[in-house]
């Protein structure tokens, strides 16, 4: 079934968290919010979830400490023990200290790019791929509340545009999907 | 909203709406450009090419091509090195530590000191590689399978903690640095008209929405990535400092040098920040955004790091008299006596007295001012790689191989010519990229900019009580 989806336009990040907290507080649900920079206090207000990527991103660093380590000690003490300057590599745990830099630095290296690239493919984003902003002056100084007519089938459509109408919205613009 | 004390100054200047900082910002990228670019960008790709010609004369006649002798057997190579690695420590630690410090003056120029230190990097890899000699077998830094035995590098090596240090500064910088440009790339992507390079910016922008739940992501992922990058910065150029700390020269074989590096790179970085800097805001019209009260914020930066640099050029002196090892003691002596004792005062002079002066308020709010200094600082801060390297070896421990470094003419031309590439690429950042970071700035433009501070002539904190209540249709544009 086709869906309608209102999309309503503000020009000030404060007015349109404003409208949003007035129209949850009826009980329309607001699907999405598309504006130029991070609106702080949004989230709670329209029901997005924190991310978890804080927590992939711990797990990228310890699988990048793992690898590391099972592999300098694969490297340096099991496969080709070295005896450079009198500095044998005898033992894992004896030459641990001299391995710490790289155990550092693929942690931050597996950490980051995992981090990244979970960001990228979670938000779509990958070379190429087409803008799916509703208005392009959503990237300048416009900000766009989207509210699906499915998603609230208590509400009229025709309700639905009047509560929005007097949230200070400055356009406002019905769409089928 | 954040907020913030009236008596700050604000950090963006004018009657700015999000519209201006848009067309501030994207007017030069879509415009043509000027003349001075065209001539800019002729002169540093000429340099450019004169730098490539001698890295290839280099690579096909060989090292001894470059001044080096039995006894100085690290010389430019390596001072050119530490000195771009240097260089590009400010760029993250703009972007990544003061993030982490919640510095709203970053704000201005992460951006374009993330660019820097991306492209300083670059220059900074070009000499390792090139030192190699047979640069087609330069993957043999890694740690792959091979024929060799499998012979594996050597993890206990701070030169191969180098080569892990630099790739993974270098990579995450870039990542970190592309992914705060996608939403600005969308900016430019929703505001151009020509086909092509809409089509290029769209790419670029890789169809970036806007929406809450990216946003929320995007702040995240900001937050992570800085505080990797944190003790990364930090790491990298202790590892850089450990080349030369973990080996038996006196002059070399000093402890401090983990810190007294670090704090010397971020103090180089800065003053090329600063050196790129104060002629962009210019050329591109962004003294609203990039100004006085940005300027000496770093020139403090400037104070800070460059006491540290005296500390340790004097601790170092202290310690080889104390220490009572002679060899280490006549390391400083000859650095501060011998043959080199020219690059041992100007060193001196540009790192440890001049930045001093910056403790006049009149001084550190002078742009005609800061800029020498900071030209100052980058010559002084190359002086402290060639006093630390050549003036440690070139008198070793057997009188009869003592010698002097003399640069030939493909020592000086590779690294004219990484200034050139370096200038050529910053260049082609400028023209093409946001220079400002977009969506950043909008953030804080209600709690720092100059009208939301002073109420829209409705007085100060006017916009504190009445932001919340609908009344923004009243803004004057």
């Amino acid at each position: 079934m086709a869906d309608k989806v209102i999309y309503a336009m503000y020009d000030d990040d404060d007015v349109l968290k404003d409208g949003a907290k007035k129209l949850v507080g009826k009980g329309v649900h607001v699907a999405d919010v598309y504006s130029p920079f991070p609106i702080h206090g949004i989230d709670p207000i329209i029901g997005v979830k924190h991310t978890r990527l804080g927590i992939n991103a711990f797990l990228y660093g310890l699988t990048g400490t793992m690898l590391a380590l099972f592999g300098i000690k694969y490297f340096m003490i099991q496969d080709w023990p070295m005896n450079i300057g009198g500095k044998p590599s005898f033992s894992m745990i004896e030459n641990l200290p001299s391995f710490i830099p790289i155990v550092f630095e693929f942690t931050v290296l597996c950490a980051a790019h995992g981090m990244a690239i979970t960001y990228l493919l979670r938000n779509k984003t990958l070379p190429g791929m087409p803008a799916r902003n509703p208005d392009p002056r959503t990237t300048d100084d416009k900000f766009v509340m989207e509210v699906r007519v499915n998603e609230n089938t208590q509400f009229s459509e025709k309700d639905l545009q009047a509560m929005i109408k007097e949230t200070g919205i400055i356009e406002i613009e019905e769409r089928e999907v | 909203m954040h907020k913030e004390a009236s008596i700050r100054e604000p950090l963006i200047l004018g009657d700015k709406s999000y519209h201006d900082i848009t067309e501030d910002v994207c007017k030069p990228i879509e415009n043509d450009a000027p003349k001075t670019w065209y001539l800019l960008v002729t002169i540093t790709g000429l340099v450019a090419l004169w730098g490539i010609g001698c890295i290839l004369y280099l690579l096909g006649t060989g090292i001894g091509t470059w001044g080096l002798n039995k006894t100085v057997g690290w010389a430019w190579d390596i001072t050119n090195f530490v000195w771009w690695v240097g260089i590009g420590h400010a760029g993250t630690l703009i972007s990544a530590v003061l993030l982490l410090f919640r510095q709203k003056w970053r704000m201005a120029i992460n951006r374009s000191a993330e660019a820097m230190t991306i492209f300083a990097v670059m220059m900074a890899a070009v000499f390792p590689g090139i030192h190699m000699g047979r640069i087609w077998v330069s993957y043999w830094v890694l740690p792959l399978p091979n024929q060799f035995g499998s012979l594996w590098v050597n993890f206990n090596s701070p030169l191969l903690w180098d080569v892990f240090a630099i790739s993974t500064y270098f990579s995450v910088s870039l990542v970190f640095w592309y992914i705060g440009l996608i939403p600005d790339f969308a900016t430019i992507r929703d505001r151009v008209t020509r086909p092509l390079t809409k089509k290029v910016y769209s790419i670029l922008s890789f169809g970036w929405t806007g929406n809450a739940k990216a946003w929320n992501r995007f702040e995240i992922v900001s937050l992570v990535l800085a505080g990797l990058a944190t003790p990364l910065v930090f790491s990298v150029h202790s590892i850089v400092s450990m080349d030369f700390a973990t080996s038996i020269v006196p002059g070399w074989h000093t402890t401090i040098f983990p810190p007294y590096f670090v704090s010397g790179a971020v103090f180089s970085g800065f003053a090329m920040v600063l050196t790129l800097l104060l002629i962009m805001r210019k050329a591109m019209h962004l003294e609203n955004y990039i100004h006085v009260k940005h300027v000496e914020y770093m020139n403090i930066v400037i104070i800070v790091t460059g006491s540290i640099v005296g500390v340790a050029y004097i601790t170092e002196l202290f310690i080889s008299w104390y220490s009572g090892v002679e060899y280490e003691a006549y390391a400083f002596i000859n650095r501060a006596t011998g043959p080199y004792w020219w690059s041992y005062w100007s060193m001196m002079t540009c790192n440890v007295i001049s930045p001093q002066l910056f403790w006049i308020k009149k001084l550190r709010r002078n742009l005609a001012f800061t800029f020498v200094l900071s030209l100052v600082v980058n010559i002084g801060m190359w002086f402290e790689r060639f006093v630390i390297i050549v003036t440690s070896i070139h008198r070793d421990f057997i009188p009869s191989s003592w010698t002097m470094f003399h640069p030939t003419w493909v020592d000086i031309g590779v690294f004219i010519g990484t200034i050139g590439i370096f200038f050529f690429l910053f260049l082609l950042f400028a023209r093409f990229f946001p220079v400002l970071a977009l969506n950043e700035l909008k953030s804080i433009l209600k709690s720092s900019g100059e009208n939301y501070k002073e109420g829209f002539g409705y007085g100060e904190g006017y916009w504190d009580s009445h932001a919340h209540e609908g009344g923004i249709e009243e803004k004057h544009d």
